[in-house]
């Protein structure tokens, strides 16, 4: 039988939010590829201390952030008045507004839209939503090409890869590795270059040029929309971005419906959480703002595709609603020691790291326990670094911990899982005076497997299921309670 | 309309519960627009981009801007650029007679505009498509872009140039050339925008 999690009448979130496999196992691939932990570890960790010195320069941060949140809340308990607004005034300025319930509804708007142009080629500025709903393959087996823009997504796109970071898709490839990519997979390149960025970056350069400036229809996500003036935003650095809304005729922008602010001001909070947070600059290279069509100036053919897709799930979980406020800046990933770890791959989702460990299991809801979704909430060690990197102060630990207390609650009446054996077994331990101390001692036994080291590093079965990854620390000398017997004799 | 209503109904009753929210705190700086903005500090941010900054005043930005291009080169304006802020040499005036198309664009090393605004505390410019800066495609295609900026557009933070802007215009934010962190986080500069920028501050 399939339960979901959350309000009873569940619209499931569909497309590549959901992996194959759960994380432990995900994880256990990534763990054994050296290079890949090498690369994350090297990236995650130059990212995260160029971000605090960029985060230091702002003496008004918590401010900053405190009105992000605020402002966040405000909008999704507006959401149906600010859509609807939106909605009249991106069509007031020639825009045309379309909804779409799942990604199924909006890849078919969206390929329904292209053709109708005559054009089988589309150019792509990078987009989570349009990840999230697959539409590249989508519009593949339709017979049009979807060219992705971003250099990360490019270099994704030609390796026949996938994402594995919100802001830099290809975090986990170095620069040989993707020197080997375009070697193979652009046709004019020069054959002696070398793996220099410079070098690559500019490969990249000549290889869109043409597409660019011949292009007819692009295909955005949105960072902002607007809902008092119908205004869309894009956040991005290398004007692949700017190209693609400006230069084609027709552009079709796929956004979240939580992606909404108030009025255009608000941005004022949010252009200045974004960019620090996410590629540690005071201000990111370009950002782009248009609002419906602007006559003699860019395209002239606009519609955007509003996005449900599961979020409507999220909102109704009043603590886990608070995932929505993502503004996809990527810092909770940047400091999560599990993320840089395992890395993107292994949350099965294109939202990975902390907030896709909370976002994805609330947009797919979960059928149980093989769930791979139901795994990701424990993929997590609580540490609560996630909450301190959040511009806009999303308390992902504590929703982690929601999450997790409502996969083992729908488990409580079906088959119990191995979490639900091991509580059961230790609340039976626990429960009794007696049967506590009589494994007190048995614990001491683990002191001889630990040997002088102090470490055990393989145990018989359960118990491999833990050492096969880590190390457990022997139990110490002496329990709390002989240590309390031993000093307190008085209170005996 | 059946999804646009679903979509509403659903988001209804998934909010149907939730507690009014707090209002929103604006206890960040926001002050409003006050005077002239810092512009050594607009100076300094650009700059921190690897955009070049230069200084004219009215009288001598024609030659500070013609210094910048290339011999040979040609420089595309909008057809509204002051003539004193126009280069004297190598001028391709955009829409006179006819608009260029993005070919005729691409075959043009320089462009040159104003801007509606400065941001002091992040070394951005914004162009809104007003006077002197021609539609976005300008600015975009030729690889220098020379920016003329008068010291009373620059203002000192990211509220007040909310607050100035229009949004029903184009707006596009410029910071520092353009630029991508993809591989190892290294940063190169000028992928698909313009590789130079220049910026000229205009007492």
């Amino acid at each position: 039988m399939t339960t979901f999690l959350g309000s009873p009448t569940f619209h499931a979130g569909t497309g590549n939010i959901r992996g194959t496999e759960s994380f432990p196992d995900a994880a256990r691939k990534s763990l054994a590829d050296t290079q890949l932990r090498a690369n994350l570890g090297a990236a995650t960790t130059t990212i995260r201390n160029k971000r605090i010195a960029a985060v230091a320069e702002v003496d008004d941060w918590e401010e900053l952030r405190r009105a992000g949140s605020a402002l966040k809340s405000q909008v999704m308990a507006r959401l149906p008045e600010l859509l609807v607004q939106f909605e009249e005034n991106v069509t007031a300025r020639g825009g045309t507004v379309h909804w779409a319930r799942d990604s199924e509804e909006a890849n078919r708007i969206i390929t329904d839209l292209v053709r109708a142009t005559g054009s089988d080629e589309v150019v792509k500025v990078k987009s989570m939503a349009t990840q999230e709903t697959g539409l590249n393959e989508y519009l593949e087996v339709n017979g049009i090409a979807a060219i992705e823009t971003d250099l990360a997504e490019l270099i994704v796109q030609l390796g026949h890869d996938k994402p594995s970071h919100i802001l830099v898709p290809a975090i986990h490839r170095n620069r040989a590795e993707i020197r080997e990519i375009f070697l193979k997979s652009m046709p004019d390149i020069d054959a002696g270059i070398t793996d220099d960025p410079r070098a690559l970056a500019m490969a990249a350069r000549a290889h869109l040029r043409r597409k660019f400036l011949s292009a007819r229809v692009a295909i955005s996500g949105a960072n902002f929309g607007v809902a008092e003036t119908g205004t869309l935003a894009v956040v991005e650095s290398e004007g692949n971005g700017r190209m693609c809304l400006t230069l084609p005729d027709t552009l079709i922008t796929l956004m979240g419906v939580e992606k909404l602010v108030p009025a255009f001001t608000d941005l004022e909070v949010f252009m200045q959480l974004l960019p620090r947070s996410s590629t540690a600059e005071r201000m990111n290279p370009y950002t782009s703002m248009w609002t419906g069509v602007h006559p003699g100036d860019g395209p002239q053919n606009f519609h955007v595709v509003l996005l449900d897709n599961g979020r409507t799930n999220v909102l109704a979980d009043d603590v886990g609603r608070s995932a929505l406020h993502c503004i996809r800046c990527s810092a909770c990933l940047n400091v999560c020691p599990v993320y840089e770890r395992a890395g993107g791959h292994a949350y099965g989702s294109v939202y990975p790291g902390p907030i896709g460990a909370i976002l994805s299991p609330q947009l797919t809801g979960t059928t149980g326990h093989d769930d791979p979704n139901a795994s990701l909430p424990y993929a997590s060690t609580l540490c609560g670094a996630c909450f301190d990197a959040c511009p806009v102060r999303i308390d992902i630990p504590s929703i982690l911990v929601h999450l997790r207390a409502e996969q083992v609650d729908s488990e409580r009446h079906g088959l119990p899982g191995g979490q639900d054996l091991a509580m059961k077994a230790a609340g039976f331990v626990m429960g009794s005076e007696k049967r506590f101390a009589a494994a007190e001692t048995a614990s001491r036994i683990g002191r001889v497997l630990g040997g002088k080291k102090g470490r055990i590093t393989s145990l018989p079965y359960p118990g491999s299921k833990w050492t096969s990854s880590r190390d457990l620390p022997s139990p110490p000398k002496e329990t709390f309670r002989q240590w309390w017997a031993r000093t307190h004799e008085d209170t005996e | 309309m059946y999804a646009r209503n679903a979509i509403l109904a659903r988001i209804r009753s998934a909010i149907a519960d939730a507690p009014t929210p707090e209002p929103v705190p604006r206890d960040y700086h926001r002050k409003p627009m006050s005077g002239p903005g810092d512009v050594e500090k607009f100076a300094h941010t650009v700059d921190d981009y690897h955009a070049q900054v230069h200084r004219a005043d009215e009288s001598t930005v024609a030659e500070v801007v013609t210094g910048l291009i290339a011999e040979g080169a040609r420089a595309v304006v909008p057809p509204d650029l002051p003539e004193s802020w126009r280069p004297r040499r190598g001028v391709v005036v955009d829409g006179a007679p006819a608009e260029l198309s993005t070919l005729e664009l691409d075959a043009i090393e320089v462009v040159v505009t104003g801007c509606t605004l400065g941001i002091a505390a992040t070394g951005t410019i914004v162009l809104d498509g007003g006077v002197g800066q021609g539609r976005r495609a300008l600015t975009l295609v030729p690889d220098h872009h020379i920016c003329i900026i008068r010291a009373d557009q620059i203002v000192d933070t990211v509220p007040q140039a909310f607050h100035a802007l229009d949004p029903t215009r184009p707006l596009t934010f410029i910071s520092g050339p353009s630029a991508t962190s993809d591989i190892e986080l290294n940063r190169v500069e000028g992928v698909h925008g313009p590789r130079t920028l220049d910026v000229v501050i205009v007492r």
